[in-house]
């Protein structure tokens, strides 16, 4: 059974199609990383995954119905919709405990042993908290507890580098195991590279590119060459081009390896740079189409 | 590996990475926990009440002139009135607590997202709303009762001690309280007035709360307003306001008619004919209020599923 199954999944704001018909299959045991735009329905598209908002079309998790399964839904998967929503009255003691006494899976001494790491003192306040700390606070909450399925809508927005790097290591050193699996939306996307084992490009409520990280190595191809063989390389028709420190750096969707090997030195494309191309190449589509 | 099947029993062997059992939970009542910590007013507002008036309680007692001149029945009422003062101000305390923690009650988790954390946990909508109803529909009611009782029982032995000079005796200032027969009627008042007689205004608040993106206060109660004023100019008829104004008018009004200078604080909170258990529970607008009540909550609890964070 996969984890997360969307055949047809729409969702619009009054005139504005957040979601326009995705279908989406995300297996047990995988960290799939959404990226898109702003506006392009990533947010929607876990609302949606988590029984906050309705929609059309057809969506199991965890073969739930979410809209209508939410709080049974709930005991098997987590999310952090983004780091300002723990409550700012509450103490860590009180989180802790409210937690537990709701929460069939929380493992408390769990928590605690996260938090011991940390410089949070059950005392304080949320409100006292850094933003860093908060979020800390809330990824101790959700990994002491044992579900099946983790959302993470941005959830290092805000945070300096330290905590966001410490953010994905904890993750994936006390959390990630082969039973769970963990979507994730961010727009800092070199940060998740060697986090997630699947990636999506979504735009505009569509689907414009999904793979796992293997594929993408195989697929795209990034060479960097100089710019005498730079028509050369041209010939091969580049999804995409960028100029650097003097050369000029082509990505290639399916080409022939050992054809790009003799223009220059081949690599895989970063996600950032494969997002760029991708992104352009679909927003000029979009744009000619309407032309 | 069919060794291992064997030595172990077979409902584990079935089931071999079985999920960890599941921890129990008591998710209404650590929802109304999350009220308590998060709504301090609701205890701490009646407690200051209390704390006030017996301040004022020890002023009075302090600059109380002699009761001996006057009639017996004047006696019992100098005693009398600052015991149904005290009742008074914190139960008013109560109901104005009541009234501002239902408007906030579903409105402030969507206006400061926290609404997005509660959701992340198995906590249904239904008992969400039904912990938040049971506020001022059920623990405000019975708390303020709990308070006043706990007043009345520092009040009585300070009065006593400064009684203790002139010639009412103990037995005197018991009988003019008439204590168990207060108590009686107080818990009446509260269960007639404000739980079953308001219910409809405290579930209509929560809907309201539930509803708003912005100003609950306002919807709460310019639309009532408005319909009332519209039906008076248009139509020359008041049934709205009436409507209205007898479901927040009668509760208070409550011994208004029957209180005279005779009588004690049992006879004050004395509810009026309509209130009285014989007619009370015939009532159409009883019923009928209820229903509504239960129609604007059931609203409320499918809002908190629909709605998102403001």
């Amino acid at each position: 059974m996969a984890c997360i199954e969307a055949r047809g999944l729409r969702k619009t704001f009054g005139s504005t199609v957040a979601l326009a018909g995705l279908d989406l299959r995300v297996e047990e045991g995988r960290i799939l990383g959404l990226v898109g735009p702003n506006g392009a329905g990533k947010t929607t598209a876990l609302d949606a995954i988590l029984g906050l908002i309705s929609y059309e079309g057809e969506l199991r998790v965890l073969g739930r119905d979410p809209w209508t399964e939410r709080d049974l839904l709930m005991r098997d998967v987590c999310f952090i919709a983004d780091v300002a929503v723990l409550p700012r009255w509450i103490r860590v003691s009180q989180a802790l405990d409210y937690v537990a006494g709701v929460h069939p899976r929380f493992d408390r001494v769990r928590a605690e042993g996260f938090l011991s790491k940390t410089n949070i003192s059950r005392r304080s306040k949320v409100s006292e908290l850094s933003k860093g700390m908060v979020a800390q606070l809330h990824l101790a909450l959700v990994m002491a507890i044992d579900a099946k399925l983790l959302v993470l809508d941005e959830p290092t927005l805000g945070l300096d580098i330290l905590y966001r790097k410490q953010f994905y290591d904890s993750l994936l050193n006390d959390y990630f195991d082969r039973n769970r699996t963990i979507v994730v939306t961010t727009n800092q996307v070199e940060e998740i590279q060697n986090v997630i084992t699947d990636l999506m490009f979504i735009d505009s409520g569509r689907i414009v590119l999904s793979c796992t990280m293997e594929e993408l190595e195989s697929r795209y191809a990034e060479v960097v060459v100089k710019p005498e063989q730079a028509s050369a390389a041209r010939a091969l028709k580049p999804i995409h081009e960028r100029q650097g420190l003097g050369r000029s750096v082509l990505l290639f969707d399916r080409a022939d390896r050992q054809q790009l090997a003799i223009l220059g030195e081949v690599g895989t494309p970063s996600i950032a740079d494969l997002f760029v191309a991708v992104m352009g190449n679909h927003s000029n589509q979009r744009q000619g189409a309407v032309k | 590996m069919s060794t291992q099947s064997n030595a172990a029993p077979e409902s584990s062997a079935s089931q071999p990475i079985a999920a960890p059992s599941l921890l129990p939970t008591h998710p209404m009542r650590w929802s109304l926990q999350r009220e308590f910590w998060e709504n301090r007013s609701i205890y701490l507002a009646p407690l200051w009440a209390a704390g006030i008036g017996l301040a004022g309680f020890l002023i009075h007692l302090l600059k109380a002139h002699s009761l001996a001149g006057l009639d017996s029945a004047h006696q019992k009422l100098e005693l009398t009135v600052p015991y149904m003062l005290v009742a008074s101000l914190i139960m008013g305390a109560a109901f104005i607590v009541s009234i501002f923690y239902s408007l906030d009650a579903l409105y402030g988790e969507r206006r400061d997202r926290t609404i997005l954390f509660w959701k992340s946990l198995p906590v249904s909508d239904l008992t969400t709303v039904l912990s938040k109803a049971s506020i001022p529909l059920l623990i405000l009611p019975f708390l303020a009762f709990a308070i006043v009782v706990a007043a009345i029982v520092v009040m009585l032995p300070v009065n006593m001690i400064a009684l203790g000079g002139s010639d009412i005796t103990f037995a005197q200032l018991w009988q003019g309280l008439q204590l168990w027969q207060s108590a009686k009627m107080l818990l009446y008042h509260l269960v007639t007035v404000h739980i079953l007689w308001y219910a409809p205004l405290y579930a209509w608040l929560l809907l309201v709360s539930a509803w708003a993106r912005r100003a609950p206060l306002l919807w709460a109660f310019l639309p009532p307003l408005i319909v009332s004023l519209f039906e008076k100019l248009a139509f020359h008829t008041s049934y709205v306001s009436g409507l209205l104004l007898g479901r927040l008018g009668m509760g208070s009004g409550a011994g208004g008619q029957g209180a005279d200078v005779a009588t004690g604080p049992g006879a004050a909170l004395m509810p009026s004919p309509q209130f009285m258990p014989d007619r009370f529970f015939f009532l159409p607008g009883l019923w009928l209020g209820l229903l509504v009540a239960a129609g604007f909550i059931a609203l409320a609890v499918q809002l908190r599923h629909r709605r998102e964070p403001i």
